[in-house]
């Protein structure tokens, strides 16, 4: 979309590792490698997908971004400034231009506050006037996002689960943030309500300006939303592309299978479907299998899968893929030339 | 269908089924005189929203309203049996042998204090009169066919020890371990990551041709529909608003609720729409169903009825070969605007 080479986000060797212990003292034995070495660049005006499986590390990646969780390593940069380690006090500033959307609208508003209260909470935290006092802003914002600004005193419960995912993404939008990420936006809303919160989300970002990174399970979804589709696996990334590239010449084996998983409307082609079945479930991110993490489900592991880790490596324009044996890639790219492998 | 007179009965059969729940704030219409036809070795899939009364319908099946405060009129008709007059003893000597079901979410439908084996043990010893060694056989060969792997050794294993999809597996052996003529599948893969989802798909699809048995598998995905069913019923506010083949369905649909549903999807298999076209407005309270049509004040077509909607309830009529459909709108009419308005827009890049 964008064609700016700014990044208003960049992460590097983004790492998550929450310590297992054992014990009276705590002594740490081990620990739960969420997110294990994450880079990616999120450009202004583009919206990025994260895809994976449960227990990829996708959720763990949205909260290191937005600063919920603290980072064990790596890198996170946003306008240039590096916000990894930032105290609470000094994150505050900052959090007007950062904010989340999340997954339950019925976990993620407090039942006791109104509409009203709600959506005026981070004008009263950051200390903003306006021009016509919070209540008339926080109206025009429920217009915005589709609600009727009568509803100011109204509680979260007397709405539908479709219009909460709106309340909250009217707090998100109250004081035009520059990044907006998204946890599973829609996946708790039905399929017919599920649409208008996708179109909601795109018409505001072609308003408001917006920079979003969604993080979903449902490639459907992400593929309508995003411009640029990274897909996670056991806390690493394996594919960065465009959206057109990945989804029509996927080159990591996993994305492939995850593609043909995907349950398809089509009633006259379901038997001819060519589908690609992954064996059993995602292992243990506490003991991952080593160099190639995708090894042991892969059908097309071989010895130097067990042994190197292959490296994300860009074999064509914009299309980096971490994969010893990659499919529908250029012949000239030899991905174990393009950068030197990590050996496990 | 309803428009059925005589001849022999379905395996499974639902004639003008209620089921409608008393509360303080109203009488809760959940299923609103449903009527369908199941045989043996077919699959229906029965599709809706939440709160259209599709897990409803399936507890009524087994019998499981009994003994609560709704009330249930109607027929249910299994193997020429008779449910909803049946006495509770009754109904309870069927499930698991005749009838059985698979929740969507395993966790919290299997028993945490027992091992995945002692649960399939105790459903398989109360309908058969075998030892104990004979039933943890046949528990293990049951896990074995639904493909965990070291059957001997998981069988000792309580539910938690196992990840999601191998709990879902565990449950349809569970399931299955009796034997069951009619299963029913309430959003089996709904809690389940997509390549996970595609094995008990397939695996569903495979134990139904080995056991030659009912199946009615309820979800809002019409994805996991096509894959899987033969027909398709469409539920709307605790009714049926269209039914029929699910070629009928996903090629030829005529209802406008079925169109949103179909336009509300991004689709992995066409190229990207700019656009979705969602339904408008929210589905209806059980308790205060519009007059009317009940889709009426969601619909984009309502205006083209003279005002026919908003006042009468339409029947569910035959259009052509076991296609019903429950709309104001004439046969014609909706043909136009399907071929004209709706299927150019869903296939555009």
């Amino acid at each position: 979309m964008s064609e700016s080479p700014e990044p208003l986000l960049s992460v590097q060797g983004l790492e998550k590792h929450f310590p297992i212990t054992k014990g009276l003292i705590k002594r740490q034995v081990g620990a739960v490698k969420a997110v294990d070495g994450l880079s990616f660049d999120v450009r202004k005006g583009e919206t990025l997908g994260l895809v994976g499986e449960s227990g990829c590390g996708k959720t763990t990646t949205g909260r290191l971004i937005t600063r919920l969780l603290e980072p064990t390593g790596g890198k996170i940069l946003f306008e240039d400034r590096d916000i990894t380690h930032l105290s609470q006090g000094s994150l505050r500033p900052l959090r007007r231009d950062m904010q989340m959307i999340f997954q339950d609208p019925y976990s993620s508003l407090n039942p006791r506050h109104t509409v009203g209260a709600i959506v005026g909470a981070p004008f009263r935290i950051q200390g903003v006037k306006t021009e016509h006092g919070t209540k008339k802003a926080v109206q025009d914002i429920l217009e915005l996002v589709g609600l009727n600004p009568e509803h100011y005193n109204r509680y979260p419960h007397e709405f539908s689960g479709g219009q909460r995912q709106r309340i909250g993404i009217a707090r998100t939008l109250a004081l035009k943030p520059k990044l907006i990420i998204a946890d599973e936006p829609v996946s708790a809303l039905d399929v017919s309500i599920q649409a208008q919160v996708v179109n909601l989300l795109e018409d505001l970002q072609n308003e408001l300006d917006l920079t979003y990174v969604v993080i979903a399970h449902d490639l459907s979804v992400v593929r309508h939303i995003s411009d640029r589709v990274a897909v996670m696996y056991l806390g690493k990334i394996v594919e960065v592309a465009d959206r057109k590239d990945l989804y029509e010449s996927p080159m990591h084996p996993y994305t492939t299978a995850l593609l043909s998983a995907v349950p398809v409307p089509d009633v006259k082609r379901r038997t001819e479907r060519e589908r690609i079945r992954l064996q059993g479930d995602v292992p243990s991110p506490i003991n991952p299998p080593p160099a190639c993490r995708f090894h042991t489900r892969c059908w097309k592991a071989q010895e130097i899968c067990k042994t190197v880790e292959p490296p994300l490596a860009e074999l064509a324009t914009g299309h980096q893929v971490a994969c010893h044996f990659p499919e529908n890639a250029p012949k000239d790219a030899v991905p174990s030339d393009a950068g030197a492998p990590v050996p496990a | 269908m309803s428009e059925r007179i005589t001849g022999q009965k379905s395996f499974l059969e639902l004639n003008d089924l209620r089921i409608h729940f008393p509360t303080d704030d109203g009488v809760v219409k959940s299923v609103d005189g449903l009527s369908f036809r199941l045989e043996r070795g077919k699959t229906l899939g029965i599709v809706g929203e939440s709160g259209s009364g599709k897990s409803v319908t399936s507890l009524g099946v087994l019998g499981l309203h009994k003994g609560t405060r709704a009330r249930i009129s109607g027929e249910i008709w299994l193997d020429g049996e008779e449910l909803v007059s049946a006495t509770q003893e009754h109904v309870r000597t069927l499930r698991g042998k005749k009838m059985a079901m698979i929740f969507q979410d395993p966790l919290s439908a299997m028993h945490p204090y027992y091992t995945v084996g002692a649960q399939i043990i105790e459903a398989y010893r109360i309908h058969h009169k075998v030892g104990k060694a004979v039933a943890r056989k046949h528990a293990i060969d049951m896990l074995g066919r639904v493909g965990i792997p070291q059957p001997e050794r998981r069988v000792d294993s309580y539910p938690h020890e196992f990840s999601g999809g191998m709990r879902q597996r565990a449950m349809i052996a569970m399931a299955l371990s009796c034997d069951p003529e009619l299963l029913i599948a309430d959003e089996p893969t709904t809690a389940l990551d997509v390549t996970v989802q595609a094995q008990i798909l397939d695996l569903m699809r495979d134990l139904q041709q080995e056991f030659n048995s009912a199946l009615i598998i309820i979800t809002h995905d019409l994805g996991v529909v096509a894959e899987l069913a033969d027909d398709i019923l469409v539920m709307y506010g605790g009714k049926c608003i269209e039914y029929g083949g699910a070629e009928d369905i996903f090629e030829r649909p005529e209802h406008p609720y079925t169109w949103g549903l179909l336009g509300s999807m991004p689709r992995l298999d066409r190229e990207r729409t700019e656009r979705l076209m969602p339904i408008k407005g929210t589905p209806p309270s059980l308790i205060n169903v519009p007059d009317g049509c009940a889709f009426h004040p969601r619909c984009a077509f309502e205006g083209r009825t003279e005002g026919r909607a908003r006042t009468r309830v339409p029947e569910l009529l035959e259009t052509e070969g076991g296609h019903l459909v429950r709309c104001h709108l004439t046969r014609d009419e909706r043909r136009g605007i399907w071929e004209n308005e709706i299927k150019p827009n869903l296939e555009s890049a």
